[in-house]
């Protein structure tokens, strides 16, 4: 697209990624209320940190601020939004009717999720739509930009929304021979990019990442490694034992359990879990940085954004780089 | 078949309200089979209101009757005489059930003794599992015999969702992965492939999402009076 410059959306994401820059994302969790405040101030302590912010959709099926709504703050703020959008809550009109709302508010990227089942939440009562699923929405957002058509086939007269189109994969997932080929399946409906489920089993992602790259997905799309900082213990075990689908190995645990040992006071106890959750989530992200196929790091610091800067900053990544050039297409 | 469970006894008691004379009428099809609703649970229920009744001083007749279908007109003209003595008619079918005894008996206060659950098979005795949603255009040609429609929690088309672990669903460990299932079944039939490309959106059109559906069979239909 020429007033694009060749650029599929003109996104800070899509072009740190086009320009082979080692990309930083995190995600920003809306509140579970209507106050614009709190976008405000968890943008500032994401700008500048990262190329974009996830903004989750509903996250683990609570109703909070929309994706949408509270993008459109974190852009006013000058932080770049990733809209989340799960396949639970809407059906293909209501999709597509936000996206073209989220496009002419700024809205550049999009990550396409299928969405955590409504039992988790507090709406439990809720009926779920699943019209389509995570693959048919990327599709579906990829032919509103590449093909200018409404997902019933119908042309769309007048400005076309071009998103920067994500997808998720958690390579802990079973089946795990599957998980390689269901991101290909990802790539092939058009995602530009993937952000994976938190990394804490550095061998089996590696395991994972191998079949990746001899798919030839990583050609196909950006992978950007999802990575966490744990805050405690107990989180830690939370996440081994009562999290489908989450891998956390016992050496994890232990160092946390470790870092707090011999500690009496709580607050430095409780300082003392943080800052080694820290260090894990930078030694992960060093690690990241040596596989193959590996794009980025996507970091999710769940209600505890504080802790971006000084993973990227430990991590190296800092200052993040400026992109204006014109891409060659 | 149809597999329902029998409501609880207070609420079958305050939906049968001031009613004197009550007629529970059982079905001798799907819900006999699973218990929920046949002769001998009518019996059960009948005697159950009866005590019931009597212990709260507004004894209520109540009698019983079982047909063998009860989703189906023709079956319903045995019990008319009952029927029309009842001043309620309780029953035990599924929702199809108490619906053609509404439309057969357009006077009588019909009002249901089960709660209808799903379409699907006894897993051993005691046990019942979904395996149909009915929604109008099967796949199962295409996933291994396993219906993601009825058995993935999130009726997904393309391959588990991230929450698979281990064989079990992420809503409950009790609910088996249907894709994990699928996977397995096409992998040990060497018929992957089925799956590798990508299952375009479902036309939900001729699911419930398309209103109230019904079918014409011309082929079976019988001539009408007076057409050529």
């Amino acid at each position: 697209m020429s007033d694009l410059n060749g650029y599929k959306s003109g996104s800070n994401l899509e072009k740190i990624l086009r320009a082979g820059h080692f990309a930083v994302t995190a995600e920003l969790g809306p509140p579970k209320n209507a106050d614009a405040e709190v976008i405000r101030k968890k943008a500032a302590l994401l700008k500048g940190c990262v190329e974009a912010a996830n903004i989750t959709d509903n996250q683990t099926a609570i109703v909070r601020m929309s994706s949408i709504g509270a993008g459109a703050l974190a852009l006013r703020e000058g932080l770049e939004p990733v809209m989340q959008m799960t396949c639970r809550d809407r059906n293909r009109l209501g999709m597509q009717g936000d996206l073209l709302g989220a496009y002419a508010l700024g809205l550049r990227n999009i990550l396409c999720l299928t969405g955590d089942h409504q039992t988790f939440g507090n709406h439990p009562q809720a009926k779920n739509v699943h019209d389509m699923d995570s693959v048919q929405l990327v599709q579906m957002v990829v032919g509103l930009r590449d093909k200018g058509c409404f997902q019933c086939g119908e042309e769309i007269k007048g400005v076309v929304p071009r998103f920067f189109v994500g997808a998720a994969e958690n390579p802990f997932g079973d089946p795990f021979e599957f998980r390689p080929l269901r991101l290909g399946k990802k790539a092939k409906a058009g995602a530009d990019f993937i952000q994976t489920q938190m990394i804490y089993n550095v061998p089996k992602f590696r395991e994972f990442m191998k079949r990746v790259v001899d798919l030839g997905v990583h050609k196909q799309t950006y992978i950007l490694a999802g990575v966490g900082p744990l805050k405690t213990p107990g989180a830690a075990k939370y996440m081994r034992d009562q999290v489908p689908g989450m891998d956390v190995p016992d050496e994890i645990v232990e160092r946390m359990e470790t870092a707090g040992k011999g500690i009496e006071d709580k607050k430095a106890k409780a300082a003392a879990y943080r800052e080694e959750g820290l260090k894990i989530c930078i030694d992960i992200i060093h690690q990241m940085r040596e596989i193959e196929g590996v794009a980025g790091a996507h970091i999710m610091a769940i209600e505890w954004e504080e802790a971006v800067k000084p993973i990227v900053e430990g991590a190296g990544l800092l200052p993040r780089p400026v992109v204006e050039a014109v891409p060659s297409t | 078949m149809i597999v329902a469970e029998q409501k609880p006894l207070e609420e079958i008691r305050s939906l049968t309200g001031d009613a004197k004379r009550v007629l529970v009428v059982g079905c001798g099809t799907c819900v006999t089979v699973c218990f929920a609703g046949g002769a001998r649970e009518a019996a059960i229920v009948t005697a159950s209101l009866r005590m019931a009744s009597k212990i709260d001083g507004h004894e209520k007749a109540v009698t019983e009757a079982t047909v063998q279908r009860q989703c189906e007109w023709e079956y319903l003209d045995e019990i008319a005489e009952q029927v029309r003595h009842a001043d309620l008619v309780l029953s035990l079918g599924c929702g199809v059930g108490v619906q053609a005894l509404a439309e057969r008996y357009p006077d009588a206060v019909v009002v249901p003794g089960l709660n209808t659950t799903f379409m699907g098979l006894p897993l051993e005795q005691g046990v019942w599992a979904e395996r149909c949603a009915a929604c109008g255009q099967c796949i199962l040609g295409l996933t291994g015999g396993v219906c993601p429609i009825a058995r993935c929690s999130k009726q997904l088309l393309n391959g588990p969702c991230g929450g698979s672990s281990k064989g079990k669903c992420e809503v409950n460990p009790e609910i088996d992965c249907a894709w994990q299932m699928i996977y397995d079944k096409l992998k040990s039939q060497n018929r992957l492939h089925l799956i590798m490309e990508i299952t375009p959106p479902k036309d939900w059109r001729t699911s419930r999402d398309g209103g109230p559906r019904k079918i014409v069979r011309e082929d079976l239909r019988l001539p009408v009076a007076g057409k050529v």
